[in-house]
Parts: C-alpha cells; structure tokens; sequence
C-alpha cells in the first residue's frame, strides 16, 4: 500500500521536456499559472488548454498518468464546481429554496473546474518530466539571489534533495516495523479510523527515532566528506541554458502575454 | 616509511548524557603510529574504544586529551579541518546513512563538489573511483536499489573521489552477508596494493585480519595486543581473556595442539592452516 505513493514522480525520458533546463521549466510554469489565472473567456481558455495538450504531447506524459494526478484534489474540484454552481447571483434559470443556478454561475462553475484542473495538470507535467535533484538544482540557482537577503537557499535545497533521497528508504522502513507489528499482533485493518490512527502510533514512534539516528549519522558523513554549506561548492553536472531554453521561454512569454492581451480586449 | 597517523596519549571523554551519570571514558591514552600504505586491522569487542579510535583520525571527535596528528597536522586545528579529512576518508557500518544522493555517481560525486574541484574534474574522479571499486556500469542508478554489498562500494568511492591517502572503514562489513563482507574486503585490499592507500580496518571479526600488515587489539581504551597478524593470533589465551575469539583456523590448530599433535599456531589461513595439518598427519 505504501508503494503507490507518487510524491514528485519522476518518469524518465529523453524528449525536449525532459532535456529543457529545470530553470527554464520553472518559469514556464510560473507563466502558464499567470495565463491562467488572467485567462476569461471562451477563447483564452482555449489557449490555455491548447497550450497545456501542446506539453503534454511534447513530454509523452500518458494521458493516464496526468488524470492520476487530479485523484487527491478530486474532492476540492467537485466541491468548488458544486459551490460556484449554486451559490452564484445571477439571471437565474432554476431556483429551488436557497439553491439556484444562474448563468454566470454555470460560466463561473465550468470556469473554476477547468482552471484547477489545467493548474493541477501542467504542474504535474514539472515533476514528470524534471528529476528531482534536477528540480532542487534549478529551485537553488533560481532563488540565488535571495542569499543576498540572507534566506538559506542553499540549505533549503539541500534539505528538499535529502528529504527526497530518504523517501524510499523510510518508506522500506515503514514496512519493516508494520511487518514486525504484525508479526507480533498487531491489527492495522479493522476497527473504526480512530482506530487504524491509534494503530499506527506503535509505528511512528519507532520509526521518528530510527530517522533521527539516521539523520545523526548522515549529517558525520556529510561532514567526513568535507561538507560544510554551499559556499565554495562545485557541481557536477551544473546547469546550461541551451537554445532550446531560450525559444521556450519566448514562446511562453509571448502565449502569456496573448492571453493578457486578449482579456483586455474582451475577447 | 612516513607516518601518516599519530596519537599521543590520545584521551577520550564522552560527557553525562543524563545529570547523575557518569562520564563515559573512552579512550585512556593511547600511543599509536600508523605508517603510510600499511594495512591496519583494529580488533576489539564492544566498547573497547576502537570506533571512538577511529573518529579521532579525522577530527570528527577531538581529544579531551593527548593529541592526534594526521600527516603532521594537529586535528586541533581548524585551519587544517578539510584538509585532514580530505586526507582521511571514512566509512561507517550503515551504507544508507551515508549516501546523500539518489543517483550514484551525484553521490560519489559529492566529496569533490565539496572540495570546490572543477566541473570536468570532477567527472573524471567519478569516473575513476566507480572504476576502482568495480562499480561503472551503475552510474546513473538509484543507490535504494542496490545490494549491501554494492551500497558500501558506493559509500568507498564517495570517500576515494576526495583522493584520500588514508581510508578509515569504521565496521564498514558489519551490516553486510558474506558475499558483501568479500566484495568490500577485496575492494579495500585492492585500494591498497594498487593506489597505495592506507587502509584502517575496524571490525570484530577475526577473519578479516588474517591478510593484515598488522593487529591492533583494543580493550577497555587502551592497546591490549599490537603486531603482525601471526604474532597476535598465537596469543590465543589472552585474545579469549579479552572478550575475543580467534580466527577459526588459529581455533582448529589450538584444539589439535592440546589433543597431543605438533602443530604451528600461526598457519593463519585456510590454506596454511590444512598444509600444517596435513603435514602433522603424515
């Protein structure tokens, strides 16, 4: 059970979203958010979607795994397409008690649906296409310049990569306790949820000391190895924009800027 | 031959973890010379002091009293602090607390991104330190998914990429099934009759001492037995006095001694060990 978790999947492969630098992905992230969210009207979303299938076609992501991501935020979307639905004054074409629904809130409704859902997706796209050592890398040289304001940048980064390093292995360890539990008695299955939550306190307890002691010993490691912060530090294999990443990047400027153009215009 | 390690009534002092307990003294002086390129065993059983020994080589624990010096720079002294463990690498029993990366080579990587060295360098010390400890083909693969055997090769290469001239293998087989114990034991043979490095082998097994230039035995902080291999091993009362067995050859001899056959104590190897008694049967 614990090896479906899909936290910053990575599926490997070797098409231009995959070789564009994590930078340039970020950013291109950051301005299909923006598209989005000043995205209004029949037309731009059309954009906005043809832009997001364009990605999608671009990084043979399967359309599978990018509707698996959309399972956890399932309940956010229909409760936000069922609240702007009904609760939206307008000109109403139904009305039954307190519940009515108008044009605008049907518009509204769609509206809110389809942009969480493209949000939610063209992320997704980031962390299927980027490694996350890769991603971490482009986060640290992004945020560089905020060193200057005296943010820890470097540590944060170093602290998201061995986060993501360690998953597998608590996660092989959350097994093994479950298993010796279970050897002895233990019933993670039956009962209430208050239940299965108490359960699983005989877990982590054993499990927080083992990765504190871990974290003990990785950080003599770390140091055996002559760590000691990012100042100094070389890489070995640094990030390089390619042309590539410069055609991407006016590519989503300009799609941006369309869509920005396009809603003030009232298309 | 040069030094490359030395203590000088080395103290160790672990303080009270709680109020009311006493301080725990690991180490009570100890006076050791390690020589450039030699193959060093410490023996000891638990709590003898032989891993608070061995951090001691690289200033990660500093004396309470004594000192130690690593190729003549005092570990006391910050100024030399990357230098000395550039120099020293170290090893540790759990390969999954030592790897920081989830791609081999970003780990092995790691030391000399570090260290500040090159980008293109870099490459080629990966590369060379993959090649050393027989592990090139898995590059670009997730250390999770590798052997206990093949972790610790990884963790070896991380410590060989600082081009170390001494390696420090802190119970680095004790984790390990047989097959893994061989793989890490001939990787380290092989760092050492090839490139020289000094190897320190800390351990509680016998067995793995038998190939040694020389045998350290701790006991209660302090050096119980120093010599080459077949002097300590002959010591079989005094070894059992301390908590220790001996190598299962050195075990067989003594048995067939005290049955009335003449027999050497110190056929150390397996080989050695059936010729002598082969040879006391004819």
């Amino acid at each position: 059970m614990l090896k479906d978790i899909t936290l910053g999947q990575y599926f490997p492969g070797d098409t231009i979203a995959h070789r564009l630098d994590p930078r340039t992905k970020l950013l291109l992230v950051v301005l299909y958010i923006v598209g989005l969210f000043c995205a209004d009207s029949g037309l731009t979303y059309g954009v906005m979607i043809a832009v997001f299938l364009t990605c999608a076609r671009i990084s043979k992501v399967g359309a599978k795994a990018l509707v698996r991501g959309l399972k956890p935020v399932l309940l956010i979307i229909i409760f936000t397409g069922i609240l702007n639905l009904f609760f939206t004054p307008g000109d109403y074409l139904f009305q039954f008690g307190v519940l009515h629904i108008s044009r605008q809130g049907i518009k509204l409704a769609v509206q809110m649906v389809l942009r969480i859902m493209l949000l939610i997706m063209g992320t997704f796209l980031l962390t299927y296409t980027t490694s996350p050592i890769r991603l971490t890398d482009g986060l640290e040289r992004l945020l560089g310049g905020l060193k200057k304001l005296h943010v820890p940048v470097h540590e944060l980064a170093m602290m998201m990569s061995i986060a993501l390093r360690f998953i597998p292995t608590l996660i092989e360890e959350t097994d093994k306790i479950m298993s010796a539990q279970k050897a002895r008695g233990a019933d993670f299955e039956s009962g209430n949820l208050f239940h299965k939550a108490k359960a699983l306190i005989p877990i982590l307890v054993p499990l927080f000391i083992s990765a504190f002691r871990r974290a003990d010993e990785l950080a003599v490691a770390m140091e055996c190895r002559c760590y000691h912060g990012g100042e100094g530090r070389t890489k070995l294999n640094p990030l390089k924009y390619a042309a590539r990443d410069y055609w991407a990047l006016a590519c989503g400027a300009a799609v941006t800027a369309g869509v920005i153009v396009l809603g003030r215009f009232g298309f | 031959m040069s030094t490359i390690l030395q203590t000088e009534n080395l103290q160790y002092i672990y303080p009270a973890v709680e109020e009311g307990e006493g301080a725990t003294v690991a180490l009570r002086g100890v006076d050791l010379k390690i020589e450039k390129g030699s193959f060093v065993v410490i023996l000891g059983h638990n709590g003898s002091g032989k891993s608070t020994l061995s951090k001691t080589f690289n200033a990660i624990l500093l004396p309470s009293a004594g000192s130690v010096y690593v190729e003549g720079m005092n570990t006391d002294d910050e100024e030399h602090l990357l230098d000395i463990r550039r120099r020293v690498g170290m090893v540790f029993q759990n390969p999954d607390n030592q790897i920081v990366s989830n791609v081999v080579e970003e780990d092995v990587a790691f030391a000399p991104e570090n260290l500040g060295v090159p980008t293109a360098e870099i490459r080629q010390r990966v590369d060379r330190a993959l090649d050393a400890v027989g592990m090139v083909e898995f590059a670009q693969h997730a250390p999770h998914l590798l052997s206990g055997g093949q972790k610790q090769r990884i963790a070896i290469a991380g410590v060989i990429a600082m081009e170390p001239d001494c390696i420090v293998l802190d119970e680095a087989t004790a984790m390990l099934d047989p097959t893994g114990r061989r793989e890490v034991l001939s990787t380290a043979h092989w760092l050492n009759r090839e490139k020289g490095i000094t190897v320190v082998l800390i351990t509680h097994h016998m067995n793995e001492a038998e190939d040694a230039d020389r045998v350290i035995v701790m006991d209660d902080g302090k050096i119980a037995m120093d010599g080459a291999p077949k002097e300590v091993f002959v010591r079989v009362e005094e070894l059992r006095s301390l908590g220790l067995t001996v190598p299962d050859t050195v075990d067989l001899l003594d048995r067939l001694r005290r049955d009335g056959l003449d027999l050497p104590l110190d056929a150390l190897t397996v080989d050695a060990c059936a010729d002598a008694v082969a040879e006391a049967l004819r």
